[in-house]
This record gives C-alpha cells, sequence and structure tokens, in this order.
C-alpha cells in the first residue's frame, strides 16, 4: 500500500517474517510436549499454552504484511475467539482426565480438588442412605470417585 | 526473503504436525487423542494465517475463526462424555 518500498517495508517484513518463524516454533514445542510429557495433564499443559503465543503472533504477522486496517478488527475477534475457548476446553479436558483418573499421583505437588471431590462424594452417600434403599446407594458408591479403577 | 520463510515454517509445522499424529496413534487414552488432535488443529489454523501473511490475502479469516469454533466444540462434547473403561488406572 505504500507508493514507494522503502526502509519501513523491509522492517515491517523483517518483523513479520520472525513473528512467523517464532509463531511456527510454539507449534512445534508444542507438539514436542505432547510426545514427551508422561501424563494428560502435563500434555494438556503444553498443547494449550504455546498454541495462544503461536497464533498471536502469526495473526500480528498477518496485520503487518497486509499493510491494512481494516483487518486487525477481524483478527483480533479471531484471537480473542482463541483465547476464550482454549481455557475451556482444556479445563474440560483437565476435569474428566481427572475424573476419569488419567494422571500420575505421584507427580502432583498439591491436590486441591480430592476434597472437593470427597466432600460431594460423602454428601452423595448420606443422601443415598438417607433416600433409603439399596440400589441408591449402590449408585452413589458407584458413582463417587472412591473406586478403584471399576468400570464403567 | 518471503520463500525462506515459508519453507522453514513449512518444515517446522511439518514436524509438528507429525509429532500431534504420532501422538493420537499412540495416545493410551482417548483423552490424548482429543489433545493431540486439538493441537493438529491448531497446527492447521497456523498454515492458513502463514499462507494468508505470504501471499497477502484474506481469503482464510472467516476459516480460521470457524476452525477455533470446530476445535472447541469438539474437544469440549469429547471431554463431557467420557468413560472410565480402562482395567488399571495410571498406566497413561
Amino acid at each position: 500500500m505504500n507508493p514507494e518500498p522503502s526502509a519501513v517495508d523491509t522492517v515491517i517484513d523483517a518483523v513479520s517474517a520472525v513473528f512467523m518463524v517464532v509463531g511456527a516454533v510454539m507449534s512445534l514445542g508444542a507438539a514436542i510436549g505432547l510426545l514427551r510429557f508422561p501424563d494428560l495433564m502435563s500434555r494438556m499443559h503444553a498443547a494449550t499454552k504455546p498454541q495462544v503465543l503461536g497464533l498471536f503472533l502469526l495473526l500480528a504477522s498477518v496485520g503487518l504484511q497486509l499493510r491494512t486496517w481494516w483487518v486487525w478488527p477481524a483478527l483480533f475477534v479471531a484471537w480473542i475467539f482463541q483465547v476464550l475457548t482454549v481455557p475451556v476446553s482444556a479445563h474440560m479436558v483437565g476435569r474428566a482426565g481427572y475424573r476419569t483418573k488419567h494422571l500420575h499421583r505421584e507427580l502432583l505437588t498439591t491436590d486441591e480438588l480430592e476434597a472437593v471431590v470427597q466432600k460431594a462424594a460423602d454428601k452423595k452417600t448420606a443422601d443415598g442412605r438417607a433416600a433409603g434403599g439399596q440400589e441408591a446407594d449402590e449408585r452413589a458408591a458407584h458413582d463417587g470417585p472412591a473406586d478403584d479403577g471399576a468400570s464403567a | 526473503m518471503m520463500e525462506v520463510v515459508l519453507t522453514v515454517t513449512a518444515v517446522i509445522l511439518s514436524l509438528a504436525a507429525a509429532g500431534a499424529i504420532v501422538r493420537i496413534a499412540i495416545g493410551p487414552s482417548l483423552l490424548d487423542r482429543v489433545l493431540a488432535s486439538d493441537v493438529l488443529l491448531a497446527i492447521i489454523g497456523a498454515t492458513l494465517c502463514i499462507d494468508m501473511a505470504v501471499n497477502r490475502h484474506q481469503n482464510n479469516l472467516m476459516l480460521l475463526v470457524a476452525l477455533s469454533i470446530i476445535g472447541f466444540i469438539g474437544s469440549v462434547t469429547v471431554a463431557r462424555f467420557v468413560a472410565d473403561r480402562r482395567e488399571h488406572p495410571n498406566e497413561s
């Protein structure tokens, strides 16, 4: 869009080239973490975090290369959408991984969810006793997190 | 300069996609495969971005937003309805 190719053009090209290479390296880092980390939680950590920065860098390089101002809001919408959805899906995957015990307990330094899950299981068991009947009790015991490796 | 950048990023993203596909193939659990396919989708989005930046067009912009919507819905749905069917815990 500039009338004459100038030194500014070269600088913008160089910056966007660096952004593109670094953004691609972020994807590579996510893939390496996915391959090398031992359990689901650390793999989730590696898979979700570099992608946000990588996508930001790549969208910034798109905006720098197009040299138009009106493309920036669309890029911003794309990035905001990514930032809003990635934590939610990572949270859901981590939650499901905790509930289905896809984690190595010896690798955790702290487990703040365990007390909450235990409390919910106790409450469910107490409710089942109050309602009476062996079926409700069995169901509570089956749904609770205390059963080790019982097939669903 | 753009040709060099295109080659370098193509090599890097191909390696990343290969790693994600390997994790989809060998992933011990369903959630690992979901995570790896999410990463693969993000890599495809990165290639769309690089295509737009190198060739200076904006045809892929809406495709990029749609891609993130699809990835979000897919991983949340699978994580919501996943069930535990393993014999031994901690084998992942």
